[in-house]
């Protein structure tokens, strides 16, 4: 199909040729020379995404499938305590084995998953629309306005996010929600930056300027435009940023300022497995979020580096 | 009005007749004591249907220029009027409106398609703005428009951009600028991205559609053995200013300007045995952040004498069409000149 076009063109390439100097018949060499143009079809191919991939994705999906589910899957309740049962190692009963106040391991550390994957996807959501908006704006408009924000979102950075975040939930609770909000508006900056850049780069080039002059609006110039090229780094860098706020909710559980217990989550889990020497005689209450924690989050990294991959855009071979 | 700023146009054109009048055209960038002047006081005009080449060295602010006729890049002061109508003063929708009616042709092919959308989307696009013709007319005008500059619509449509050559992007952006239905066409350097052979190709292109399309050119390059070949009107530019501007032979035969002859000097010949007798220009271009008093050229111009320091020398008439900005032109019009003087 594409031997097609390019012997199209070549030809009339070539007609073109012989019609303006008509004293010079297209020689092979202006065939050879106009073929040699054309894009060959395996230089477009994509890269391969490989078994850990697929791997990733599919730890991925078991987290995310058994913490939606979690309410009708045949678990016991993550805060039962039952007191017959201390300390277990994984058993029949207790796949996973149970805590030093004999609650269910599996249970906890499947409803616990629920706190990390809210926390994380919806923080980055609330970062994505309010970071990505302005920074696709401000990098567009430049002026004044980028000005000030990119001061603004300088000063929040340079300010040790972690401390910060401990004194704002001391102040304001830490409920799920609040977790969610302070996280992600805590990642507003790092999305801004992100996104003003490659919309300033996307910004300057000429198919920018050609719509300028074919009267497009500058709406129209940002979704139609500069938009689509910005997406798929978009999504990436959101996919990296997921696994960070995860640590970050898991750092501030592990302190005892994430939700508030019994609601377990992986990072209290890994804060109770480490506390009273449990760590010397049930180290399952750590070693399950954790594991679970780090599969997670090296998941997440991979599919995030994978997709860059493949969207990664390519513009031609000239 | 355009006569009396310039003063000395000799042709007896009406202002119907000019597509393009520029007026003492300034283009600065930055802020406060950072500030670059491109362009510094730049007029000419543009007739109906003629092709006028830009030239001069990188960065002399040609494609600066070439920006700031469609007002993507404002104009700090001056005018640049389209058929009357100054775009540095017409309102926003206005300009929205008048821009279609001048269209680029960039020098980065591959930069001047989105890499996100389809051909027949970014060939159809200023119909899509402007809400012209149902789909089936614009499907239509777009596999018309592709096969007028010959790419094969059924097969290049749902391709995207890197799926071609810069050839081809270079055909397609054509097709796009062609679609808004515009009365003069800016050419930013389109073929000094492309092999020898694709640029005639080009170039030929250009040419049959300017006359297919009743258009005018403003062909921007750095290239005048292409513009020679393209332009009825050559105007040179240096450091941000003009220096010479002339009919395309009368340029060629009769360079006025010191500039312009070095310039010429300086097209390769394709003859072996040829010596070229002028002395190569020496030195860089000066930087536009603090450019020379007078006459901007004088650091490098062989001839320069102290008057060149002192006195900016204006762009004037030394014969019909053919205008100069320098105290002591050379050639055969600086010669008769120098004899009228002395007689």
């Amino acid at each position: 199909m594409a031997d097609d076009r390019e012997l199209a063109d070549t030809n009339a390439a070539s007609a073109l040729l012989t019609d303006r100097f008509p004293g010079q018949a297209a020689t092979d060499e202006v065939v050879v020379a106009a073929q040699s143009h054309g894009v060959p079809d395996d230089a477009i191919g994509k890269a391969p995404f490989g078994f850990l991939f697929w791997f990733a994705l599919t730890w991925v999906a078991i987290v995310l499938l058994s913490a939606l589910l979690a309410n009708f899957l045949p678990l016991p309740n993550p805060n039962y305590q039952d007191y017959n049962a201390i300390n277990q190692a994984p058993s029949i009963h207790h796949l996973l084995g149970t805590d030093d106040l004999g609650r269910d391991l599996l249970s906890r550390l499947i409803f616990g998953a629920r706190v990390s994957l809210f926390v994380g996807f919806f923080a980055v959501i609330i970062g994505l629309i309010i970071g990505g908006t302005l920074g696709l704006v401000s990098g567009y408009k430049g002026g004044a306005l980028d000005i000030s924000l990119n001061a603004g979102s300088f000063i929040i950075l340079a300010f040790p996010a972690i401390v910060a975040l401990i004194a704002i939930t001391a102040f304001w609770g830490h409920s799920l929600l609040k977790i969610t909000i302070i996280l992600g508006v805590a990642t507003i900056p790092l999305k801004f930056r992100v996104i003003r850049a490659s919309t300033m780069s996307f910004g300057q080039r000429d198919f920018v300027v050609a719509a300028k002059t074919m009267g497009s609006r500058t709406s129209r110039i940002l979704f139609k435009e500069i938009l689509p090229n910005v997406v798929p780094i978009a999504l990436t860098f959101s996919l990296i940023s997921m696994a960070g706020i995860i640590v970050v909710e898991g750092t501030l559980a592990f302190l005892g300022l994430s939700v508030p217990l019994p609601t377990s989550s992986w990072g209290n889990m890994i804060a109770q497995g480490s506390a009273n020497g449990n760590l010397g005689t049930n180290p399952y209450i750590m070693l399950w979020p954790a594991f679970a924690m780090f599969l997670l989050l090296w998941a997440i990294n991979l599919i995030g580096d994978r997709l860059r991959k493949r969207f990664d855009i390519r513009e031609g071979v000239l | 009005m355009s006569q009396a700023t310039t003063g000395d146009t000799p042709t007896t054109d009406t202002t119907d007749d000019i597509v393009l009048d520029v007026q003492d055209l300034v283009v600065e960038f930055g802020t406060g004591r950072k500030r670059v002047q491109a362009v510094s006081g730049v007029t000419f005009q543009v007739r109906r249907g003629e092709t006028l080449g830009l030239v001069g060295e990188s960065g002399c602010g040609k494609s600066t220029s070439g920006t700031a006729l469609v007002q993507v890049q404002p104009a700090t002061s001056g005018s640049v009027a389209y058929k009357g109508q100054n775009l540095t003063k017409v309102s926003k929708s206005e300009l929205r409106q008048l821009r279609t009616k001048i269209q680029m042709i960039f020098q980065d092919p591959i930069s001047s398609l989105n890499p996100r959308r389809k051909i027949k989307d970014v060939v159809a696009e200023p119909l899509v703005i402007w809400g012209r013709g149902t789909k089936e007319e614009r499907d239509a005008k777009v596999r018309s428009m592709l096969e007028a500059v010959g790419i094969d619509p059924d097969n290049a449509g749902d391709r995207r951009p890197r799926e071609f050559s810069g050839g081809q992007c270079q055909r397609i952006s054509i097709a796009r600028a062609l679609m808004a239905d515009p009365d003069l066409l800016i050419c930013d350097e389109p073929v000094s991205a492309l092999d020898v052979s694709v640029q005639a190709q080009i170039l030929n292109l250009l040419a049959d559609l300017k006359a297919e399309f009743d258009l005018t050119v403003v062909f921007i390059a750095h290239d005048l053995a292409v513009v020679k070949n393209v332009s009825d009107r050559v105007a040179v530019m240096y450091l941000g200013k003009l220096v010479e501007v002339a009919g395309s032979d009368d340029l060629y035969r009769e360079a006025a300007h010191p500039y312009t002859e070095a310039l010429l000097a300086s097209i390769p010949e394709p003859d072996p045995d040829h010596v070229s007798t002028h002395k190569p220009l020496t030195g860089e271009l000066p930087s536009p952040l603090d450019p020379p008093s007078g006459c901007r050229f004088r650091t490098r111009c062989p001839y320069a004498q102290d008057r060149c320091a002192e006195e900016e020398p204006p762009l004037r008439d030394v014969a019909p069409g053919h205008q100069v900005a320098c105290h002591f032109p050379v050639g055969p019009i600086g010669a008769a000149r120098q004899a009228a003087t002395t007689s």
